[in-house]
C-alpha cells in the first residue's frame, strides 16, 4: 500500500496510479456536495443545464460543514455517508468526475461505474471534521446557496486525507482490510465483492 | 414544591448542546484510549489517533468535534416535586436548542417536514423524552446524535421461539450491516422486550449509560461482554477498514413483554459520543 501525492485536476493516467487500499493525499480544488445537491445537479443536467464546476477531473467531496466561527476559513467538515449520494454518482462519473471523498459502503452500480469510468471512491475519517478542516485553505459557495450547509462549495485543499477503497480496476479494501481481521467462527463474513475488471 | 422558572431550562439546555459538541465526556474518551491499546491492526490504530487528535483539537479550539451536529435529544427526568414556571416547558427547550446551535456555530440539520424538507435553520425540533421521578430536582441529560449512525439502526419484532440466539444474530447483523457506515467503533444501545417502541426507546436509553458500564444485572452484564466479543469477532475495526475494535461497548437495556413477542431493537452510536447532563 503505497501514499500517493494527488493534485486536481485528476487525469486518466493519476486515476490508474491509485490502487486500493493506498493514503491518497489531494492537494488543489475539490468541490463539495451531498444528498440535496446531487439532486439539484442531477435535475440541473436533465434540463439540459451544466453543473456548477467543470466536472473534468474534479473531485466531490461529500460534506456539509458547520458554519465558519470569526476567523476561520470554515467549520468542521468530515466525510458524510456515501450510500446516500449512490443514485446519483454514476451521472457524476459519466461527467467526468474522478473521485468522491466520503465513508462507508457503495452500491453495486455504483462500485462498477469506478471501472467503467475509470474513477475512484476514497474516504476519510468520519467524524475527524475538525482536524480535517485543518487541509482547508479556503472556501467559497459556489452554487445552490439557499441549501445552507448542503449548497456546492470549492475548496482548497493541501494534503486532505485519505484512503482508496475502490480503485478503476475492481479492487475494494473494504473487503480486503475486514478479511484480514474477520475471525474464522465471527457469525458474519465480510461480503464478498463482484468480480472487477 | 420547588419551583424553577423555565428560562434557567432554556439556557442550560443552551450551554449542554455546546459543551456536547466542543469536548467528549470522560467516559468516551477512556473507552478510546482502551481501544488503543486493544487495536492490533496498524491502519486501525492510525484512526484511533486520528480520532484523538480530533477531539483534543475541538476542545481546544471549543469548535464542533464532527461537521454532523446531530438532532438534539433532551432528555429530562423531572421530580414530582418541581413546579415549573414561567412559560412552556418543551417552548424553552426549543429555544434552548435554537440559542445553543445558533451561538455555538453548530450545523443546522433539522427539517420541519421529513418529505418537503426544508431547513428550519435552528436545529429545532428538539427530540424531547420527559420521565417524571420523586424527588424536586430536574435532570436534564443531552445527546447531539449525528445521522449516519442512527441511520444504521433497526428493530425487529422476533418470535420468542427466536430465543437469545436470534436476538444475538439480529444484533451482531446488524452491526455487521452498519459496517463503516456509522463511524465505528461504535457504541452499540440494544433495548429487549417491551412493545415494538418501547423496545426502541430502551435501546436509546442505553445510550444513556457512561460507556462501558455494565447492566446491574450479572446475567445481562454477561450477555452484553458476550456481544461485544461477537461484535469485535467481525473484523470491521475503525472506520471498517478492518480490525480488531468495532464496538467500544454494547448496552443492553430489557423489561417484561407480551407472550407473543421478542422486540429487538439497536440504536447505532458513533464514536463521537457526545453527550453531557446537568441537574437544577
Amino acid at each position: 500500500m503505497a501514499k500517493v501525492y494527488i493534485t486536481t485536476p485528476i487525469t486518466e493516467e493519476q486515476v490508474r496510479e491509485i490502487k486500493a487500499g493506498d493514503e491518497v493525499l489531494i492537494t488543489g480544488t475539490i468541490y463539495t456536495a451531498r444528498d440535496a445537491a446531487h439532486r439539484r445537479m442531477v435535475e440541473d443536467l436533465e434540463a439540459g443545464k451544466a453543473l456548477p464546476f467543470d466536472a473534468q477531473g474534479a473531485v466531490i467531496y461529500y460534506v456539509g460543514p458547520t458554519p465558519p466561527k470569526p476567523g476561520q476559513v470554515i467549520g468542521s467538515a468530515g466525510p458524510t455517508t456515501s450510500y446516500r449520494m449512490d443514485k446519483y454518482t454514476p451521472e457524476m462519473l459519466k461527467q467526468g468526475v474522478k473521485a468522491v471523498i466520503g465513508k462507508g459502503y457503495r452500491g453495486d452500480e455504483v462500485k462498477a461505474g469506478f471501472v467503467k469510468y475509470g474513477a475512484v471512491y476514497l474516504v476519510s475519517t468520519g467524524g475527524a471534521g475538525a482536524l480535517l478542516a485543518k487541509t482547508i485553505e479556503t472556501a467559497e459557495v459556489v452554487a445552490y446557496e439557499d441549501l445552507g450547509a448542503e449548497a456546492v462549495r470549492r475548496l482548497t485543499v493541501k494534503e486532505f486525507p485519505t484512503v482508496c477503497i475502490h480503485d478503476a480496476v475492481g479492487g475494494d479494501q473494504y473487503y480486503a482490510g475486514q478479511s484480514k481481521w474477520v475471525k474464522p467462527d465471527a457469525m458474519v463474513k465480510p461480503k464478498k465483492p463482484e468480480a472487477g475488471e | 414544591m420547588r419551583e424553577i422558572h423555565v428560562d434557567q431550562v432554556a439556557e442550560t439546555v443552551a450551554r449542554l448542546v455546546q459543551e456536547a459538541n466542543f469536548k467528549l465526556e470522560a467516559d468516551v474518551v477512556n473507552a478510546i484510549n482502551r481501544a488503543m491499546n486493544l487495536e492490533e491492526a496498524p491502519v486501525g490504530q492510525a484512526i484511533l489517533l486520528q480520532i484523538q487528535d480530533n477531539y483534543t483539537l475541538a476542545d481546544a479550539e471549543r469548535v464542533p468535534m464532527c461537521q454532523d451536529t446531530g438532532v438534539a435529544m433532551v432528555f429530562l427526568e423531572l421530580g414530582q416535586d418541581v413546579h415549573l414556571v414561567g412559560g412552556s416547558l418543551n417552548e424553552a427547550i426549543n429555544r434552548g436548542v435554537a440559542k445553543g446551535y445558533t451561538e455555538g456555530y453548530l450545523r443546522m440539520s433539522m427539517l420541519n417536514d421529513p418529505i418537503k424538507r426544508v431547513n428550519t435553520r435552528n436545529n429545532t425540533p428538539a427530540l424531547i423524552y420527559t420521565d417524571v421521578v420523586p424527588g424536586d430536582q430536574l435532570k436534564i441529560k443531552v445527546d447531539c446524535k449525528g445521522g449516519g449512525s442512527e441511520n444504521m439502526s433497526q428493530l425487529k419484532m422476533l418470535p420468542p421461539s427466536a430465543g437469545w440466539e436470534g436476538a444475538k444474530r439480529f444484533i451482531v447483523e446488524t452491526v455487521a450491516n452498519a459496517g463503516p457506515n456509522a463511524c465505528p467503533p461504535l457504541i452499540v444501545g440494544v433495548g429487549i422486550g417491551g412493545n415494538f417502541d418501547k423496545s426502541a426507546l430502551l435501546a436509546k436509553k442505553s445510550l444513556l449509560r457512561h460507556v462501558g458500564d455494565a447492566n446491574p444485572d450479572p446475567e445481562w452484564a454477561a450477555r452484553e461482554q458476550e456481544l461485544l466479543e461477537e461484535i469485535n469477532k467481525l473484523g470491521v475495526g475503525p472506520m471498517g477498514l478492518g480490525g480488531t475494535v468495532t464496538a467500544l461497548a454494547v448496552h443492553v437495556e430489557v423489561m417484561g413483554c407480551h407472550i407473543t413477542a421478542l422486540p429487538v431493537a439497536v440504536n447505532i452510536e458513533c464514536h463521537s459520543h457526545r453527550h453531557k447532563e446537568a441537574a437544577l
